[in-house]
């Protein structure tokens, strides 16, 4: 099921043409309407009439996360305030939150992207939509909410948290499709575990998750024990929120919208353009945001871009799950490290819960790993031996993983955070 | 004559064990005998208990990694050179004790000491050979 094929499947020529044009517009509109562009245009020494080609928004400034607080609240704004029917902001993961303004067309395009997603995920009029992201100022829930409602899906806007109540909703309601955080869906499926609720039982067919990072192994993780297909969703509010990109059922990457936000990669530290298939940072330009066009966003999540055609049969271009951010990778020890790589490595052991958490420290001069896993009867023996044999284990298979020692601790099951919106899965205590 | 003993994964921390006895106190299970094992990060605290499997369960509902082991009780004098008999009888028979601990029966008459062997079939035949009374699990529970 493809919800806007015209869209979906155009051919590349074609698309291109409709992006310049969009690209024209909104360099445009920013350049006249928002005085920080006008500004750094000015800097750079170039106008709007300089942008002949896609090419040659190389020439464009970057627009950093920094930028976008230093205009906080409304200083991206390039309508008039009457305009605006909605703002959100970020959730504010790496600092203070930055701001988004939509005007009724922005709500529109939300809607269609949205709609796009759901139905990628299989959604129709027919299903049921259990939408567990927090609604609010966090883009989540309403962008999902916004979407079922233009597909004419019965949305459930039960929001975060309340897990009794969600398992209870889920099954006198049989949703059909789950949307939530990855370890939201990981504690659902726990919580339903301990209520005995056979998943045979449920209606579930598909989950969209997305607002973190998350891996294959997870993936697989959650599919079996919520009997589902789980599809990975990605947006950041200071593009418009979730529906930027969203991946189909052939699970070979995300589908971006393109005709309304065109990528790039780039290399974090040269800043210089990738091809496709070359790891980077993605950088983000909205084609047709009205409230707040923003150009060349840095968005800090490293992926990759594919070409061609997919089996499902759209054309849009398909970009790799995030891996890592380009700010908040680890280096330790001189060795860079992503959380995700950790999280692979330790779901692939048998026996072992899929919570952990990691924490960077330097006792001295050198940067230590700890990585706190849950013990589970699989890793438990009455014998003190044994136990730091299976601890033995796993740091050595960690240490094989990402090449680096690693101290692993066992603590007590559910003694590790559980969290209903994005897991902290890293603290750093280091002193930068 | 293999004997239940349950053992509990704890964190090296602190009130990790009060909640622990605390569960087993609020579902009026009465300890029998009790032996820590710990290391800087993590403790074993192993039990006997009149009912192993309800003791279990009652853990487990709290949260905690539990196991349920085989391990082997004997009945020895409780007067100098009790231990050092029975320890002499698996040296010689060349069986490896994992742990081992002991506690004092109420009467004070004999002391009942817990061994977990190597091969805990091979460490029942060797005792049992030497005329040790083994205790069994009905036993230990109306000790």
């Amino acid at each position: 099921m493809i919800w806007n094929p015209k869209a979906e499947c155009m051919d590349e020529e074609k698309r291109r043409k409709i992006q310049l044009k969009r690209l024209q517009d909104t360099v445009k509109r920013a350049y006249e309407n928002v005085p920080y562009y006008h500004k750094k245009f000015n800097e750079l020494g170039i106008e709007p009439e300089d942008i002949e080609s896609l090419e040659d928004i190389k020439k464009l400034p970057f627009t950093t996360k920094q930028d976008l607080r230093e205009a906080y609240p409304f200083g991206m704004f390039a309508v008039p305030d009457d305009d605006i029917i909605e703002v959100h902001t970020s959730s504010g993961t790496t600092g203070k939150p930055t701001v988004s303004g939509y005007t009724q067309a922005d709500i529109d395009l939300w809607s269609e992207v949205m709609a796009r997603a759901l139905t990628m995920a299989g959604a129709t009029k027919k299903d049921r939509i259990q939408n567990c992201y927090g609604y609010g100022l966090f883009t989540g829930g309403l962008g999902i909410h916004y979407g079922a409602q233009r597909i004419g899906a019965t949305v459930i806007p039960i929001s975060a948290g309340n897990t009794k109540r969600q398992i209870e909703i889920m099954q006198d309601f049989e949703t059909t499709i789950l949307t939530c955080t990855p370890s939201y869906a990981l504690y659902l499926a726990e919580a339903l575990q301990k209520e005995n609720v056979e998943i045979e039982n449920l209606k579930l067919k598909a989950g969209v998750f997305g607002a973190e990072m998350w891996t294959e192994e997870m993936r697989n993780t959650i599919e079996e024990r919520l009997g589902l297909t789980a599809l990975n969703i990605y947006g950041l509010t200071e593009i418009i929120g979730p529906g930027v990109a969203m991946e189909c059922h052939e699970k070979n990457g995300l589908h971006i919208f393109e005709d309304h936000f065109y990528p790039e990669i780039i290399n974090p530290e040269t800043l210089e353009n990738l091809p496709p298939g070359k790891k980077g940072e993605l950088v983000l330009t909205t084609l047709t945001r009205e409230a707040m066009p923003i150009i060349r966003f840095r968005t800090r999540d490293i992926t990759t871009l594919r070409k061609g055609e997919c089996p499902c049969g759209r054309t849009l271009i398909r970009m790799d799950r995030i891996t890592g951010r380009s700010d908040d990778m680890l280096k330790i020890r001189g060795v860079i490290v992503f959380p995700s790589q950790i999280e692979e490595a330790l779901l692939k052991i048998d026996g072992l819960e899929p919570h952990y958490q990691i924490v960077v420290t330097r006792p001295k001069y050198l940067d230590e790993l700890e990585v706190q896993v849950e013990a589970s009867p699989a890793l438990f023996s009455d014998e003190v031996k044994h136990v730091e044999e299976a601890k033995k284990m796993i740091e050595e298979h960690l240490q094989r993983e990402i090449g680096l020692r690693v101290n692993v601790t066992l603590v007590e099951p559910e003694s590790l955070p559980r969290s209903e919106g994005k897991a902290i899965r890293v603290i750093d205590k280091r002193k930068f | 004559m293999k004997v239940k003993q349950i053992s509990v994964f704890l964190e090296n921390k602190k009130g990790r064990l009060k909640k622990a006895v605390h569960a087993l106190a609020e579902a009026n299970i009465n300890i029998r005998a009790l032996s820590i094992a710990d290391t800087s990060e993590f403790g074993i605290l192993r039990l006997m208990v009149p009912d192993p499997e309800q003791a279990k369960k009652v853990l487990e509902e709290n949260n905690f990694v539990v196991k349920l082991n085989d391990v082997i009780a004997v009945e020895v004098p409780d007067r100098p050179g009790g231990l050092d008999k029975i320890l002499g009888i698996l040296t010689k028979a060349d069986m490896n004790v994992e742990y081992i601990y002991a506690f004092v029966e109420k009467k004070g008459e004999k002391a009942i000491v817990v061994i977990r062997t190597e091969d805990i079939n091979e460490g029942i035949r060797v005792l049992k050979e030497a005329k040790v009374p083994l205790l069994s699990s009905e036993d230990i529970s109306v000790l």
